[in-house]
């Protein structure tokens, strides 16, 4: 699990980066381990990064901001992600996700008001043969409904 | 002792299985039981998922779907078996070649793998020359998996007389269109069979180093890859000395970021340096200039873990199977609105209606199918009047689609087709990588254009045609390129839905 985002600090993050010097093409591992540790990509990353791939900021910044999955603040703690895809669509899958946003009062990536979950579009799980597909965290959903869902919630103290 | 199967796949995961082995697990050890459990992969028959096996005798019978409170009941000998997995119709008529191991074996054990007949032809292809082993995969007739069709001997070939320092094997396993689940499926189930397809393509053009790129979106598929890659390099199958051939090959798990246009080949080639996923213009050729400028095969999950069974059982008996010029088999992945949705791999030529009804069984709803969308979001919208269609490269390119990387969504008469051709600009509208105009402008403009039309503005069709050739024939990369296929076969194929009449359908 991320840390708590306060704990970021110029030391870990730049032992995070050198563990990643001998690669070809660090970036990518760097982030995601610099997300996994923190849970999205602190501002004090950035110019320890630079200085380690002698990169500009502005190159850095494009490539942050080009990938869905790299967050420059603290996100929800728990993420609730719903396929919009075709696969899904053809069995439902909007009319279920408007049924699922409006249960929890929530718009897509908006946070709850507590912080604790937030629900983020998909595009594809790769669980088309069993559609529509959601996934809370790691957890995956299958033929999913709002009983499935909201099971799986609760089971997460949600 | 008794061996019980239960698939850690993912779709058999997302429908219970974890729980299904853990309680299994309990109720064995409750009732002083010995079996032993093994999580294989899927055998792709989804809709059975979770599908226990329990071997008896040599037999593996099949009892599915099972849910974890049927337990007690499937050790008591409660519950009717499907019978033997290989009798089950839908598994008997396939021709397993790709997916021969997959759900079969325990996907991490190295002793199944060559149990199997795996390892026979990366044997084989250490003891030939490098002309040799692409002349093997020409003659194999294999075009690459991924959509493009592209003869993946000739790209090997290109890249086997390629002068550079480092040559690289680039797996692109950004599997991001809906619809299709195969290179998941055959890395969470047969991930070593992935590795000898890499092993030998880098025998073959003399790259020691290779990268599979995985989507974020495959945790399970990037787990068991990690751990295959480890048990490989300890085995010897990974390394300075490849099957004690004197040959290195080594690989690294690389994880893409959510960007769906990375399954291009090369913005995917500009992720793995650590730039932004946008596409590159060609030439180059990434066969001459890839990853950091040098030689790069870059072929697709399906193309590479086709390779090891014909180095097994030799190109001719690959190439007997197929149609024309699609040789072999294709795993097709049958998904959406179906009754029996799952992976179904088949010779080249069977018709799309046969699959979508004899195989597939119609849709889950029970209501007409009214379009089947085959490959992934920039396919064509096929309705049911065109399902006499082989599924091979050149007879769907003829019907104005393509079999991309062969999933087929089936959609039932209450699709809204107009909402259709919407999402799929909307879709490319948000993964656009924005380098060239005819995709980043076109694609938000064919969200309103589209928008019109649904509101009832017909004079809007010409414009929204015109749009879509521009898009197809100015774009840089498939993503802007293809997208016109969804939207221009939605309107064509249902002209009614968008208020069509033949005066206003064609652009001046």
């Amino acid at each position: 699990m991320p840390r708590d985002h306060a704990d970021a600090n110029d030391q870990d993050i730049t032992a995070i980066v050198m563990r990643h010097m001998g690669m070809e093409g660090p970036l990518l591992p760097m982030l995601h381990a610099l997300q996994e540790e923190f849970g999205y990509i602190p501002e004090a990353a950035r110019p320890i990064i630079c200085d380690a791939l002698n990169i500009t900021g502005a190159e850095l910044h494009g490539v942050i901001s080009f990938y869905h999955d790299f967050r420059t603040a603290p996100s929800a703690r728990h993420s609730l992600k719903i396929c919009r895809a075709e696969a899904c669509q053809a069995v439902g899958g909007k009319a279920l996700s408007d049924r699922i946003l409006a249960m929890l009062g929530l718009d897509w990536g908006q946070a709850r008001a507590d912080g604790k979950l937030v629900v983020e579009p998909v595009y594809c799980l790769g669980l088309c043969a069993c559609a529509p597909a959601a996934m809370l965290d790691g957890k995956l959903i299958g033929r999913a409904t709002e009983e499935k869902i909201s099971k799986t919630l609760s089971e997460a103290g949600l | 002792m008794k061996k019980i199967y239960i698939p850690r796949d993912a779709a058999a995961k997302a429908l219970g299985s974890d729980e299904v082995a853990a309680t299994l697990s309990d109720a064995l050890m409750a009732r002083g039981e010995e079996a032993q459990i093994i999580r294989n992969g899927s055998r792709g028959m989804i809709w059975l998922e979770p599908l226990v096996e329990i071997e008896e005798n040599g037999t593996r019978l099949a009892y599915g779907p099972i849910a974890a409170d049927q337990v007690e009941d499937l050790l008591a000998s409660k519950i009717e078996t499907l019978g033997p997995v290989e009798d089950i119709p839908f598994f008997a008529k396939q021709n397993r070649l790709t997916f021969a191991r997959c759900g079969l074996i325990d996907p991490l054990s190295l002793s199944d793998y060559r149990a199997h007949g795996g390892l026979v032809g990366l044997s084989r292809a250490a003891a030939m020359s490098a002309a040799d082993i692409v002349a093997e995969v020409i003659a194999s007739g294999l075009r690459g998996r991924g959509g493009a069709g592209f003869p993946t001997g000739i790209k090997w070939k290109t890249v086997s007389e390629a002068a550079g320092p480092q040559k690289y094997i680039v797996c692109n396993a950004d599997e991001g269109d809906s619809g299709t689940f195969a290179d998941r499926m055959i890395m969470e189930g047969d991930p070593f069979c992935l590795i000898e397809g890499m092993a030998i393509a880098g025998l073959a053009t003399g790259a020691t180093r290779g990268f599979v790129y995985i989507r974020s979106e495959y945790p399970d598929a990037i787990e068991v890859m990690e751990e295959a890659v480890t048990i490989a390099r300890a085995e010897g199958v990974l390394g300075d000395d490849v099957l004690g051939s004197g040959k290195a090959f080594d690989l690294d798990i690389r994880v893409g970021a959510g960007a769906y246009v990375c399954g291009e080949e090369t913005s995917l080639l500009n992720s793995l340096e650590g730039k932004r996923g946008v596409v590159r213009a060609k030439p180059p050729l990434p066969a001459l200039e890839g990853f950091l400028g040098r030689p790069t095969v870059v072929n697709n999950v399906l193309s590479l873990a086709t390779i090891p069974v014909i180095f097994e059982k030799g190109a001719a008996h690959y190439a007997s199977f197929g149609l024309g010029r699609s040789k072999g088999t294709m795993p097709i992945q049958i998904a959406g609105n179906v009754a029996r949705g799952g992976l179904f791999e088949t010779a080249f030529g069977m018709p799309l209606g046969e699959l979508v009804n004899e195989i597939a069984g119609g849709t889950a709803t029970g209501r007409p199918v009214k379009a089947v969308q085959v490959g992934g979001p920039l396919g064509a919208y096929m309705p049911p009047s065109k399902f006499d269609t082989p599924f091979a490269y050149e007879e769907f390119d003829g019907q104005g689609g393509l079999i991309g990387h062969a999933g087929v969504v089936v959609f039932d008469d209450s699709a809204d087709m107009v909402q259709m051709a919407r999402f799929a600009m909307e879709f490319c509208a948000v993964e656009s990588c924005g380098k060239c105009t005819p995709c980043r402008i076109g694609a938000r403009r064919g969200v309103e254009t589209i928008d019109r039309i649904a509101a009832g503005d017909a004079t809007a069709i010409p414009l929204l045609t015109d749009l879509c050739e521009t898009m197809k024939d100015g774009s840089l990369c498939a993503l802007g390129g293809f997208t016109p296929y969804p939207v221009m076969s939605a309107l064509q194929n249902f002209p009614d839905e968008f208020g069509a009449t033949p005066a206003n359908q064609a652009a001046e």
